[in-house]
């Protein structure tokens, strides 16, 4: 027997199915012979996206086979422990920004999977943890996230839900709003993890006047020289990817990280080939040039 | 358990159907695609009422029970409730809220200086961080320290007076060192996005979905 939301569940799969296969009937096979199949412009990054998947996979088996998996630490990443503990000293809250994107921006949710983690730490240590929102879907998988994590920490009851805010759409009428939960309610910590622009020096400024310590981390490029200048600890661009999984100390999500480092060594030797065989540019380097 | 292998079921069926969009020519596969985008998007507009009802329930109460920094609770529920009101008079009225409407005028009275005010503020945070992150403290700062006041120098008009070196100086340290650096950064961050998106897409990591 089904129970209620069981129900629910597969007839909303089923709608999506219908849905989703709704197109799939409104095109002659005419129409489709025109074209080539495959789009032979995105040829390399299929190449390169395989390569990833091979070692993505690879490490994923030797993870499930227990085999254990080192990966160098990472500062910033031990920093947030360190500044939650801080903040639980003093007896005030932890600020986590997740980002101005929405959801649909990866680093978003890479922010939120650090949410996650220091949703757990704030849970055992009964410190207030303050997440304050630009978007509001984001708001809802930032709730659901805090929740899990402080059922997870066995402090279901020390959820507060008005500690996670939307505030606004607007990027300065966000960036005014944190500004002032940094400056009316003191949080000792501040977390900065997802997408930044303009606003980014701003946060980190206000948040060092108020003597926080302060971890970011972000994978826009443009902004991590004022993260990096204004805050203690700051998480560049694939650390920033890392960092849930590595507080995660997941096997199969730290095989990602892993993957990642070795793809690493592939680019670095295509990297140098490239830069030996354009400064001696031998006859047939044009063709593959032009390939990649 | 349904609760959780439902949504994960869904974000790999959307997952497969994007990848699938950009590597294959196949006009049914961009049809569903391009659908499911759509979804998205109506999703995520429809989700502001979600951030309204978040705005009432945290300020509101605090605003009636006089709590805690209530006066600006205030003025947030009454900013909020007075535009909302007022957009609403204006579709009522002239069947839109774009240009020459009420809702315009206070937006652009209102919130466009008040934004102008909080970006302005950014020139005064420049100079306190560059104050703090150029002291030559070490090695590192102390070339931070160099090839930023050769940039900063080589990119006024009056660096050429002093020398024709120095615009060629901050052009190369743009060109060269920092244009390597940043290209780092891209690639990792680029290896970063395919090795989350993998996790995501796979389900392996899923902070949005509780009952694991």
């Amino acid at each position: 027997m089904m129970r209620g939301y069981e129900k629910s569940w597969s007839l909303f799969l089923l709608f999506f199915i219908l849905i989703i296969l709704n197109p799939v009937f409104s095109f002659s096979q005419e129409e489709e012979a025109k074209n080539p199949l495959f789009n032979r412009e995105h040829l390399n990054v299929l190449v390169m996206l395989a390569v990833f998947a091979v070692f993505f996979f690879y490490f994923i088996f030797t993870a499930r086979k227990g085999r254990p998996l080192y990966l160098r630490k990472i500062p910033g990443v031990n920093a947030i422990e360190e500044a939650v503990g801080r903040a639980t000293e003093m007896g005030r809250p932890v600020l986590f920004v997740p980002g101005l994107d929405d959801i649909d921006e990866i680093q978003t949710l890479a922010g939120i999977g650090v949410l996650g983690h220091v949703a757990k730490i704030t849970a055992r240590y009964d410190t207030p943890l303050i997440v304050p929102t630009r978007r509001s879907i984001v708001l809802s998988v930032c709730e659901e996230t805090v929740k899990e994590s402080y059922t997870a920490a066995g402090r279901p009851d020390a959820y507060k839900p008005d500690n996670l805010r939307y505030l606004s759409d607007e990027q300065f009428a966000y960036t005014a709003g944190v500004d002032g939960i940094m400056m009316r309610e003191k949080p000792a910590a501040n977390i900065y993890m997802g997408t930044f622009y303009a606003e980014s020096l701003i946060l980190a400024e206000t948040g060092f006047s108020s003597g926080a310590i302060q971890v970011a981390g972000t994978a826009s490029i443009t902004q991590l020289p004022f993260f990096v200048a204004a805050c203690d600890y700051t998480l560049l661009s694939e650390e920033f990817y890392a960092a849930s999984a590595y507080l995660s100390k997941d096997p199969q999500m730290l095989s990602s990280v892993k993957a990642s480092d070795y793809f690493k060594i592939i680019v670095i030797v295509v990297l140098i080939s490239g830069v030996i065989l354009a400064t001696l540019k031998p006859e047939w380097i044009q063709s593959l040039q032009n390939w990649f | 358990m349904i609760k959780v292998k439902i949504p994960i079921f869904i974000t790999i069926i959307v997952g497969i159907f994007m990848i699938a969009k950009f590597f294959l020519n196949v006009l049914w596969i961009k049809a569903v695609a391009d659908e499911l985008e759509q979804w998205g998007m109506i999703v995520l507009a429809m989700a502001i009422v979600l951030g309204v009802a978040n705005i009432l329930r945290v300020n509101l109460k605090t605003a009636l029970k006089k709590g805690k920094d209530w006066q600006y609770k205030l003025v947030v529920v009454i900013s909020m409730m007075g535009m909302i009101l007022v957009g609403l008079w204006d579709l009522a009225m002239r069947g839109h809220v774009s240009a020459g409407s009420e809702f315009q005028y206070l937006f652009d009275v209102i919130y466009t200086p008040l934004s102008a005010t909080m970006f302005a503020l950014l020139a005064f945070y420049v100079a306190s961080a560059a104050f703090r992150a150029f002291r030559a403290r070490n090695v590192g700062a102390a070339l931070l320290l160099v090839s930023g006041a050769l940039v900063m120098i080589g990119r006024v008009p009056l660096s050429a007076a002093i020398s024709g070196y120095l615009p060629k100086i901050a052009d190369w340290i743009m060109a060269v060192p920092n244009a390597a650096g940043q290209r780092g950064l891209i690639i990792g961050a680029a290896m970063g996005v395919i090795a989350t998106g993998l996790r995501i897409i796979f389900g392996i990591e899923r902070p949005y979905l509780r009952g694991e």
